[in-house]
């Protein structure tokens, strides 16, 4: 045990020291569940970006950085507290890109991230409970909190005049808090919440939810779930049943898959999810396409993101150990200093080996508050025709 | 007082979607049933040989569509059904010859078989997760709707609307259909009738000459039929996710349970009695009071038993009410 105990301890001493290395970064994400569809492009994101970074070979005296995948599941905190506890302790992962799910993403940083004292940055959990978290500094995410989601989605609703609504959500961290933070901005601005009803995913049978929706009614749905699982389901049968014609999506529920199931149905319905229309957006749709992958897919920029935002806190700490990188996130991700766009990763590594102050831009034009977390640009969008057409952003 | 109207929005919202999924529910309750009742042990791969069969039927569907055949206003799965019922049929007696067949020479306890039925369960998954992907899929087609809430409305001049899809009626007709077969095949074929010998009593229908491995062989392919054709139904009804079929195995094996295990006819009651729980006891009565009751006694609350959160806590706990007062399920099962 002593000498487990001197062998871990020397390892440590290595792992700060400055010579060509490999570095490994975690990627959690829940590549089976819920989220299954989406977590592909995310990981795609993240992995371009440290391919950019190993490429360059300016990283750290020409160490590279070595993506470790683990699923995180979205749903089993379990199995993902797990996950990330084998990334840490046998693969020696540096940080934890991930992960994706804002329940999972809880109970890693609380069961492994700050007991190990790694930093994690998540693409995509969003749940306002994160903001208040215990985290020792170590929990950032370049997305951001369904707080701020709630009251751009009422502004929407109140541009359109629309009072009463009924909302349902997946039951889980993120749709809990989405509908929370919603129903009580929406009931601030004056509109009527008819009810705020759960719905599990990937269940056989929907119609139950539904009746209780209907019976309640209200002018529009507010439907807080997943494109392809429990979200869908509710969509179709209030659709048949002519419980609703008019659907509010929010994030989770924002996808061209949808758009193409469900056909003319759609139309009409709105939602938003977060977005720019920086150049930077543009930019990362672009190498996306090279490196084969869809770049405007869910999260999948944030993750780009993210990962970008380690590696190059890591090079200005010159150092790979958590406690030294992670205070020079927020730094990195906001202004004063030279804008850094996705592709300019090596630029960035110089500016930072010379000195120079950078304001990481992104693919999502990353801006983070309070407790590490983005500002959140929103894409206000409608459905027509079978197309998601950007309405404007917020 | 709108009597009416009020009819009309509980048929809409309650009795016609309970209606098809216990349906669905029945025909899938009534394969885990003859598994139970004939190879005596649950067949926890249940869920994902639906999966399984809907696979090579959306497969087939696809090749068809592709072919420009159709099937009227009715769906094209239909014509495929068929083939991936055969399709289905091939795998679960491949299954059988090589994993079953090993344990029942052993004469192992039904335990075990549970525990080799959960394996198989995890491989038919991840080989359809394989081959179609784990993407939601629509397959159905044809004509949509035999009523739309729309067209109701307007036909009828009440506010409330009623829908009928196509494909809950193709559902429920095609599940009477295949349980008058099953029934029929049961009771007066002669494979039928020794099936049933077989599964009241093993030793006497061997020395009756019954041949075990004809009646198995016959079990499992009455088994991927109905498998085949719940999940196909299903997945017409609602959509096609590899991971949903799977998380059906619950209710189904709770109708199957509820009707009494081993019992074709409880396993059709105890589909309907868990549909229509799940959706009833969990319904917000306002729309339908609203329209019941004069203005001044109108509520304004929901009017709801309990949240929809807890539909599946109604089923269980029917389920265990069921089991602790007629321990073999409404109907005379084998005892669990």
């Amino acid at each position: 045990m002593k000498k487990l105990l001197a062998a871990t301890a020397a390892t440590a001493l290595f792992a700060g020291a400055a010579m060509a290395e490999e570095v490994k970064i975690g990627i959690i994400l829940g590549f089976t569940g819920p989220l299954e569809s989406i977590t592909p492009g995310m990981a795609a994101g993240a992995e371009l970006a440290m391919k950019e970074v190993t490429d360059s070979g300016k990283f750290m005296d020409g160490s590279s950085v070595v993506p470790v995948r683990a699923d995180s599941t979205c749903v089993d905190a379990a199995a993902a507290t797990a996950a990330a506890e084998r990334l840490v302790t046998s693969d020696g992962i540096k940080a934890i890109m991930g992960s994706d799910c804002s329940g999972v993403t809880g109970a890693i940083l609380q069961n492994v991230a700050r007991p190990n004292g790694i930093a994690m940055i998540s693409p995509s959990a969003t749940s306002p409970g994160l903001s208040t978290a215990e985290d020792d500094g170590l929990f950032f995410r370049t997305a951001p909190s369904d707080a701020r989601q709630g009251v751009v989605m009422t502004d929407i609703l109140m541009d359109k005049d629309i009072k009463t609504v009924a909302v349902t959500y997946t039951n889980n961290d993120y749709g809990k808090g989405l509908a929370d933070s919603f129903q009580a901005a929406f009931e601030a601005a004056g509109g009527t919440v008819t009810i705020s009803a759960a719905h599990e995913d990937n269940k056989a049978d929907y119609s139950a939810e539904v009746g209780a929706l209907a019976a309640a009614g209200g002018d529009v749905l507010v439907v807080a779930g997943y494109t392809d699982k429990g979200g869908k389901g509710i969509i179709q049968a209030s659709l048949d049943s002519g419980a609703f014609d008019t659907f509010v999506l929010p994030d989770g529920m924002v996808g061209q898959q949808l758009v193409d199931d469900i056909g003319d149905g759609l139309t009409g319905s709105f939602g938003q999810y977060p977005g720019t229309d920086s150049e930077g957006a543009e930019i990362f749709q672009g190498m996306a396409t090279a490196a084969g992958f869809e770049g405007t897919g869910a999260f999948a920029p944030e993750s780009y993101d993210a990962a970008a935002l380690i590696m190059l806190a890591m090079a200005a700490a010159g150092s790979t150990d958590s406690k030294d990188w992670a205070p020079k996130v927020m730094d990195l991700a906001n202004a004063p200093g030279e804008p850094i766009l996705p592709g300019e990763l090596g630029k960035a590594l110089d500016l930072i080996a010379q000195g120079v102050e950078i304001d990481y831009i992104g693919a999502t034009a990353v801006e983070l508050i309070g407790p590490g977390e983005s500002a959140g640009n929103y894409r206000e969008i409608e459905i027509k025709d079978g197309v998601i057409e950007t309405v404007r952003f917020r | 007082m709108d009597l009416l109207n009020a009819l009309v929005a509980f048929l809409n919202f309650v009795v016609v979607p309970a209606t098809a999924y216990g349906a669905q529910l029945a025909l899938g309750a009534l394969g885990v049933t003859l598994i139970y009742g004939i190879l005596r042990f649950s067949n926890f791969a249940h869920g994902d040989t639906m999966a399984l069969g809907t696979t090579a039927a959306i497969l087939m569907t696809w090749g068809l569509q592709a072919a420009g055949i159709s099937f009227g206003p009715l769906p094209t799965a239909l014509l495929a059904l068929p083939f991936a019922i055969a399709v289905t049929a091939l795998v679960v007696l491949g299954t059988d010859r090589v994993v079953y067949r090993f344990y029942r020479k052993r004469k192992v306890s039904p335990s075990i078989l549970v525990i080799v039925s959960l394996g198989v369960m995890f491989v038919m998954n991840g080989v359809t997760r394989f081959i179609i992907g784990v993407q939601d899929q629509s397959f159905a087609d044809g004509e949509r709707f035999l009523v739309t809430a729309r067209g109701f409305r307007d036909a009828t001049g009440l506010a409330e609307g009623l829908a009928i899809r196509t494909t809950q009626v193709v559902t429920v007709v095609v599940a009477v259909i295949a349980v008058a077969l099953l029934f029929w095949f049961l009771n007066r074929t002669r494979t039928g009738k020794s099936m049933r010998a077989y599964s009241d009593n093993e030793d006497l229908a061997l020395l009756s000459g019954i041949n075990p491995e004809r009646v198995v062989a016959v079990t499992w392919i009455i088994t991927a039929a109905l498998a085949t054709t719940a999940g196909v139904l299903y997945g017409l009804d609602k959509s096609f996710n590899p991971f949903t079929y799977f998380q059906l195995l619950l209710p189904i094996f709770a109708s199957a349970i509820v009707g009494g295990l081993g019992n074709p006819l409880g396993a059709i009651v105890g589909g309907f009695v868990i549909a229509f729980s799940e959706v009833t006891v969990t319904y917000a009565w306002k729309k339908v009071l609203t329209y019941i009751l004069p203005d001044s006694l109108a509520p304004t609350e929901l009017v709801q038993l309990m949240s929809t959160d807890y539909k599946f806590a109604v089923s269980f706990a029917i389920l265990i009410l069921v089991l602790l007062f007629m321990p073999t399920g409404l109907f005379k099962g084998k005892s669990v």
